[in-house]
């Protein structure tokens, strides 16, 4: 069986030319990029061209960039970087758990926060924004595009009020990147994370934009590495990974990948919408970016949906996973005012630049099969003594 | 179980040895399986809550187990996932739970567990995957009888491991849909059968204590999540009297006894004193002497019938009044719409409301109900 892989927003599979580039690095070169010998030399080159390409994906100059371990450190050292006790930060409440889980530990640091709503689309809305500033505010913090919706937030509406306010902005832009262009002076933004696996690189690897002159307190005490932003010896093979994907992000953004995957998307949610009745796009007025739909179909639950089409071939996902693997109630769902019930029968489907029209066509009769069958066995929470007769083996 | 090959069977996997023996077992018959494990409790819930043991290291939904389950599924190479039911598991064990200790009468949450989670809402997510039946790894019998044209449910091989008693409330449609696989063996037998599957977890220790509840402090427990709740606990104090009426003292709570309690009465006397009755209106705990705990009647309600489709006229019975209790002879009788008497031949100690009475005709289940 040929597996479809619809979850991109969970993580993209590494891109064949960001393998033979980090190869090298793994075996031959395998210096440390801090060393002062010719092994380390070419590591450190090696870290620098990377830092060039990232700096020329985002719009930025290469000293601005900070390399991480992924998309949470660099939020987390966005947040706990630029806030101290005392001070106010705005966020909203559907940021991804790495802002949501980090500004709630500040609560505890005297701290306050302001968690703003979205409406049913999953937009803030900018008067808020404006409307809860402080003397004290030190930080707005907003994603740029959701990770389950896709819908993308007014980021640079939201930049031009920071300036005015002279209040430091933290975009998490871990769902956008590579998915439309991003320019940090554009968004006005002061610090912009980026997660490497979410856009062909490997995971473990991030980067946090650090606009210049802002001032950041490290997370780690340790070397003096990245100018001194964030100690402990580079990962030198996956920052390479991440150069050479953020240079064929570029390349599809030229090329057109971001409409050619919209194209898909968008018969994927059409003809999903025509099939299927009783169902919805949650958020789908709202802008978007153009791999990720988020759908909802009334009467069955979206995690028997997931594990079905999974059983069948078909990778997706519902909500977020808890410790154990379990699918937990989405926060966003819940903060766009979706009602319990239809929250949990939501499906997220995400595309990559690697999804195929026949890979969408397959989907197309998977999940409109999958969801006539769930439904038919819908006994809406009354259990399962009602809904099966009683048969002998 | 031939002929069965074609069907998809989802496995409930708790991580532990007995069904992880299923999974293997099944696998090497042929059968298409899928491994299913349920999120019912978040064991750091109440863990900040005062008195709440700080180191959790409770045995239900841990990481440690959804470890071992998986570790047994990709050994097997059989899709696994764990399903988040712990919504239901809130709502239809852990508050009656709360509520029925609070009621004065003493709940048996595996029961409830049974009814609602294992054999509802996991066979109903089993067939909304693709799976059209469930395998579990409970010690106990199940067959089709034509005869009787009913599903039969029957004791195991292994009468230590009886686990019957808390199965009394399937329907039979939920029974046309389960498989026991280890009701055949014993359970020195399915650590044998485990060690020869080469699953690492054969001499995994069993569980014992209820699953939410680590360290099996219930008072605390309930008391914890009613402060979670933003309730407060009712003030369920009251009196302990004797038989004849007479003040002992006071109590802190009838959620604090059960039927038969010898300790923590905080009362002298020169013979010891038991918990007689529980009055949940009048609050107070009836306490007294060994020989009146003795009763030779008891009645049931909430009945569910599996041998049998309902009671015509006066039917013996052997008859269990907990787990741990050798079924005794009884007359059952019908008494009102849903509610049976049960007379014994001999009186039996300690009656205790809350818990089941579950009737039995040599190795088969009649059926049970909730004794009031």
């Amino acid at each position: 069986m040929r597996r479809i892989y619809l979850d991109a927003n969970a993580t993209t599979p590494l891109l064949p030319e960001v393998l033979e580039a980090m190869r090298p690095f793994f075996l031959e070169q395998f210096g440390n990029a801090s060393s002062i010998h010719q092994e380390g030399q070419h590591a450190r080159w090696a870290v620098e061209q990377a830092r060039a390409s990232v700096a020329r994906f985002l719009g930025c100059r290469p000293a601005e960039i900070v390399f991480t371990s992924g998309g949470t450190e660099s939020d987390n050292l966005a947040i706990f970087g630029s806030v101290k006790p005392g001070d106010h930060v705005i966020t909203t409440a559907i940021e991804h758990h790495a802002v949501l889980h980090a500004v709630e530990k500040l609560r505890d640091r005297a701290v306050d926060v302001d968690f703003l709503p979205v409406n049913g689309q999953g937009l803030v809305a900018v008067g808020d924004i404006r409307k809860a500033l402080r003397p004290n505010t030190r930080l707005i913090s907003v994603m740029m595009a959701n990770n389950e919706t896709g819908v993308l937030q007014p980021v640079g509406e939201i930049g031009r009020i920071a300036a005015e306010a002279k209040v430091r902005f933290h975009v998490d832009a871990v769902q956008a990147a590579g998915k439309l262009p991003l320019e940090v002076d554009a968004i006005g933004c002061h610090l912009l994370t980026i997660s490497g696996h979410k856009m062909h690189a490997p995971q473990g690897t991030g980067v946090l934009f650090v606009r210049r002159g802002t001032r950041l307190e490290p997370l780690f005490a340790g070397g003096a590495h990245e100018r001194q932003r964030r100690a402990g010896t580079e990962n030198v093979a996956g920052i390479v990974g991440l150069g050479k994907a953020a240079e064929c992000a570029m390349e599809g953004l030229r090329s057109g990948v971001p409409e050619r995957i919209r194209a898909l998307r968008d018969r994927l949610e059409r003809g999903l919408l025509e099939r299927v009745s009783e169902a919805g796009v949650n958020g789908g007025q709202a802008p978007r970016v153009p791999n990720t739909t988020n759908l909802w179909f009334d009467h069955l639950e979206g995690e028997a949906l997931v594990i079905a089409l999974d059983l069948k071939g078909l990778a997706g996902s519902s909500g977020a996973a808890c410790a154990s693997g379990a699918s937990e109630p989405s926060h966003v769902l819940e903060a766009m005012g979706v009602p319990a019930q239809r929250a949990r029968a939501s499906l997220r489907l995400s595309l990559q630049k690697q999804t195929t029209d026949e890979e969408i066509d397959q989907a197309l009769l998977l999940v409109t099969a999958q969801v006539a069958r769930l439904r038919e066995l819908s006994v809406d929470g009354n259990g399962y003594r009602k809904s099966v007769p009683a048969v002998a083996r | 179980m031939m002929g069965e090959q074609h069907k998809t069977i989802a496995v409930a996997m708790s991580g532990g040895v007995d069904s992880s023996t299923v999974a293997a077992m099944l696998k090497a018959e042929g059968h298409v399986l899928v491994g299913l494990t349920m999120q019912l409790w978040n064991q750091r819930r109440l863990a900040d809550k005062e008195g709440m043991p700080e180191q959790v290291q409770g045995r239900c939904c841990s990481i440690d187990d959804v470890y071992d389950a998986r570790r047994v599924a990709e050994m097997l190479s059989i899709p696994y996932y764990v399903v988040n039911h712990q919504e239901r598991f809130e709502r239809d064990v852990i508050r009656p739970f709360v509520d029925e200790y609070l009621s004065g009468r003493t709940p048996i949450p595996c029961s409830l567990c049974n009814n609602h989670l294992k054999f509802d809402q996991l066979l109903l997510t089993a067939r909304q995957i693709g799976a059209e039946l469930i395998a579990t790894g409970h010690y106990a019998r199940n067959a089709y009888d034509p005869a009787r044209a009913r599903w039969i449910l029957k004791r195991p091989a292994d009468a230590s491991k009886d686990q019957t008693y808390f199965l009394f409330g399937l329907a039979q449609e939920q029974l046309a849909h389960t498989l026991f696989p280890l009701g055949d063996f014993t359970k020195p037998e399915v650590r044998e059968l485990a060690r020869g599957y080469g699953l690492a977890l054969a001499g995994k220790p069993d569980s014992q204590e209820i699953c939410f509840i680590p360290g099996g402090d219930y008072k605390r427990f309930i008391e914890a999540y009613l402060e979670e709740q933003g309730e407060s606990v009712p003030d369920t104090g009251g009196e302990l009297v004797s038989a004849g009426g007479q003040s002992r003292g006071k109590h802190e709570g009838i959620h604090n006894f059960t039927v038969g309690q010898r300790k923590g009465l905080g009362l002298a006397s020169p013979s010891p004193l038991y918990v007689i009755s529980i009055d949940r209106d009048s609050k107070r705990v009836t306490v007294g002497e060994e020989p009146e705990l003795m009763r030779d009647s008891l009645r049931a309600r909430r009945l569910n019938w599996i041998s049998i489709a309902g009671l015509s006229g006066e039917m013996r019975a052997q008859v269990k009044i907990r787990h741990r209790h050798d079924p005794a002879w009884a007359t059952l009788r019908q008494t009102g719409d849903d509610e049976v008497e049960v007379r014994f031949d001999e009186a039996v100690r300690a009656v205790t409301p809350g818990q089941a009475a579950v009737f039995y005709a040599a190795d088969e289940v009649i059926g049970g109900g909730w004794i009031v």
